[in-house]
């Protein structure tokens, strides 16, 4: 900053020999001005653009227990017989829905690559049709790339008449990949109102 | 300046009078007592709301408060501390002095600097508006999430989140226009021969928080239009089930927010040597190292946020990243305090209330600084996270590191401002009341957070009762001898014992030069630095 002060500084001098030092200087100040307006937008833009860096940020690293929320393919790889990791469920209902629901075990343990299926219940306590959308989340973050999930209820909104109970599958499989220091992980859906 | 040069200044001084001359003044000393007015009314109006908030926690229970209203006087009370009391005081220095200190005739932009001004008192009523408008029936008061906005709470609010953003608009406005003000007087206003490296620190110290005002207001302008946007017309930024993530609002929010804690502080950093210099008769120790570490307190502040909310949930290497890199400021931070020290070493010092508050400064605020590298480390703070702890640290940087500083560039600089001096004896009173209570009130705060009270609560266990008590005994205490403040600056204002040019034996720089009072226009030919 301080080099590209003085450059323009002897080039606005070289420019304007004709005009009053009073003109100069404002001259001088609104070229600065100029260039600090571009700052300001500059970093209004960056404000906008953290979001999908935000978003990207966080599916390569699975910051914020991000997962894909896609159908993962089939396991291929074999199953490692040699370590067992415990997969606990958590479940919350965001306010507005209405709904009880809840996982029907509270934690699986499983050999990593084998596939399992979990059965959540969900309940509408209302009168009248509502649809939800379950949003899942892994703790620890680190682990979320390694749960692959083959089939499931958060893919797509899920419609409840009034008073119908559901039973809604989960089928997974942790990765072969996963950290040898990870033998814990929480999965947790949260069940929001679908935004229409 | 002998003074004739004075009676041919004042000729020249032709401007409205009455309220026309306040409404449509580009004088940068007009503009300047303007926004130390209104930092000072606003000082009152936020502490206000913190007394109440401390008579409430005087005992365990509810007595005095509805718990929603407890929520909306602590956001509030935190938005115009640190918008409309801290930074006007600061950005009011700035307009005071800046031009004297560099030997400018004004600030660069003297018509903006009117409207950066007058966009406060307007952000100051849409504040505090929405506590009126619930009186009369119409929505249900202000902005109950605290100053942080955090989402999903504040999707749900009422109408004083919608008020609070508007605000936070106006007020980040008004803050990108004076620092574009102050850097375009900074490079082009400055008297012929004075480089960079030869500004006043407190010229250098604002330098740099207006680069980052530039740099972060617009950040947090984005955050809370994001917020609107999610709250009225359907986007879904920090909605999960539309596929937003409330977090990304935390990271978005202390982007703008930590570096805002050194937009606070830096100009406190810069014009505290200058006090210490004139103090201890001394030239200022480490001119250049002070200039550095400035530089690299304002680099490191843009990338260490995500330490507000290390809790939140982060894979341990960005937990590591932030905590390292915070805990880096302290290196600098370090260094200043180092330079502080060694120019008051082996000087001839004497305690004149501006010096008091200078070296009270440096003790309270280093408190701030320790309790800081406590709260970076990521073990620690899972327990002190949302605690009191952090309530007593962050006061310690802000009221004692910002507000105690400032006091101090008040008494330093009101001589010059008037032209006459304050009562020393009401002066130093003031000091020690306001030292003595503030520790009073905060010391206590510590403990109750290492005990684990959470802030932000208006209720808390009986364990707590006697700490609190304490501390709201001594925040009533702290909050009335500020009228003693007020007292010395408008008798002082009014008349008193002459004050010279320099005004202070050991003063030195280009504004101790200029007559006391300054006169309406000044150094209309550039002085020569050699």
């Amino acid at each position: 900053m301080v080099c590209s002060v003085n450059v323009y500084n002897m080039a606005s001098l070289k420019e304007t020999d004709a005009l009053t030092a009073k003109q100069q200087i404002d001259l001088k100040n609104k070229k600065l001005v100029r260039k600090l307006i571009w700052v300001v937008i500059g970093s209004s833009l960056f404000a906008f653009a953290l979001v999908p860096l935000y978003g990207v940020l966080c599916t390569l690293t699975g910051l914020n227990g991000k997962t894909n929320n896609t159908a993962a393919v089939l396991s291929t790889a074999k199953v490692d017989n040699s370590r067992w990791v415990n997969v606990q469920f958590t479940t919350n209902v965001m306010p507005g829905l209405g709904w009880n629901f809840y996982p029907k075990q509270a934690s699986i343990k499983l050999h990593p690559g084998k596939i399992e299926t979990v059965i959540f219940i969900a309940k509408n306590t209302t009168n009248e049709v509502v649809i939800g959308r379950a949003v899942p989340s892994i703790t620890p973050g680190i682990a979320a790339a390694n749960l692959k999930k083959i089939e499931c209820f958060c893919f797509v909104n899920q419609s409840l008449k009034p008073g119908e109970e559901k039973e809604m599958p989960l089928r997974f499989f942790v990765s072969p990949e996963l950290p040898k220091d990870i033998s814990d992980m929480t999965l947790s859906y949260a069940f929001f109102p679908a935004v229409k | 300046m002998s003074t004739t040069t004075v009676a041919h200044h004042e000729e020249h001084a032709d401007h409205p009078s009455g309220i026309m001359r306040w409404l449509t003044t580009t004088n940068h000393k007009d503009i300047g007592t303007m926004y130390l007015t209104f930092s000072l009314i606003m000082f009152f109006i936020g502490g206000s709301m913190i007394l109440a908030i401390r008579a409430e926690l005087f005992q365990p229970g509810l007595q005095l408060l509805n718990p929603e209203f407890f929520n909306q006087l602590i956001g509030v009370h935190a938005l115009i501390m640190i918008f409309a009391a801290l930074m006007p005081a600061a950005t009011g220095f700035a307009n005071w002095m800046i031009p004297l200190q560099i030997g400018a005739p004004d600030m660069a932009l003297p018509r903006l600097n009117n409207w950066g001004f007058w966009l406060l008192p307007p952000s100051a009523i849409l504040l505090t508006l929405p506590f009126t408008l619930a009186l009369f029936g119409i929505g249900d008061g202000a902005l109950a999430t605290g100053w942080t906005f955090y989402p999903p709470l504040s999707v749900q609010g009422g109408i004083g989140v919608d008020f609070a953003i508007f605000a936070v608009h106006l007020l980040g406005i008004s803050s990108v226009l004076g620092s574009i003000n102050i850097i375009v007087t900074l490079f082009n206003m400055r008297a012929p021969g004075m480089t960079l490296m030869k500004m006043p620190m407190f010229a250098w110290g604002w330098l740099i928080t207006a680069f980052l005002l530039v740099a972060t207001i617009p950040v947090l302008a984005g955050a809370v239009t994001m917020l609107l946007t999610d709250r009225h017309f359907g986007t879904h930024f920090f909605d999960a089930a539309g596929g937003g993530d409330p977090i990304m609002f935390q990271h978005l929010f202390w982007f703008f927010g930590h570096p805002e804690v050194y937009i606070l502080l830096l100009p406190v950093w810069g014009f505290i040597p200058q006090i210490l210099e004139t103090f201890s008769r001394k030239p200022m120790y480490g001119y250049k190292a002070q200039v550095y570490s400035l530089w690299a307190i304002g680099a490191l502040a843009v990338v260490v946020w995500a330490h507000h909310f290390f809790t939140a949930g982060m894979p341990v290497p960005a937990l590591l990243y932030f905590m390292y890199s915070t805990m880096a400021i302290s290196l600098p931070l370090a260094v200043l305090f180092f330079c502080w020290i060694k120019t008051m070493w082996k000087g001839s010092m004497s305690f004149e209330t501006p010096m008091l508050f200078a070296v009270g400064w440096i003790i309270l605020f280093g408190i701030g600084g320790l309790t800081g590298l406590v709260l970076a480390d990521v073990a620690a703070d899972a327990q002190y996270h949302n605690s009191y702890f952090v309530v007593a640290h962050f006061h310690y940087t802000l009221f004692a590191g910002g507000i105690m500083g400032i006091m101090a560039g008040t008494y330093y600089w009101l001589p010059k401002m008037t032209g006459h001096m304050y009562s020393e004896k009401l002066g130093k009173l003031h000091f020690w009341l306001t030292a003595i209570s503030f520790n009073l009130t905060f010391i206590p705060q510590f403990f109750l957070g290492l005990a684990g009270m959470p802030r932000r609560i208006p209720d808390y266990a009986l364990q707590f009762a006697e700490f609190n008590m304490i501390s709201s005994i001594a925040a009533f205490v702290l909050g009335f001898s500020q009228l003693l403040f007020v007292y010395n600056i408008v008798s002082c204002a009014r008349g008193g014992k002459k004050a010279t040019d320099q005004v202070w034996e050991g003063a030195k720089g280009l504004e101790w030069t200029l007559p006391s009072p300054p006169p309406y226009h000044s150094f209309t030919e550039q002085p020569i630095i050699k």
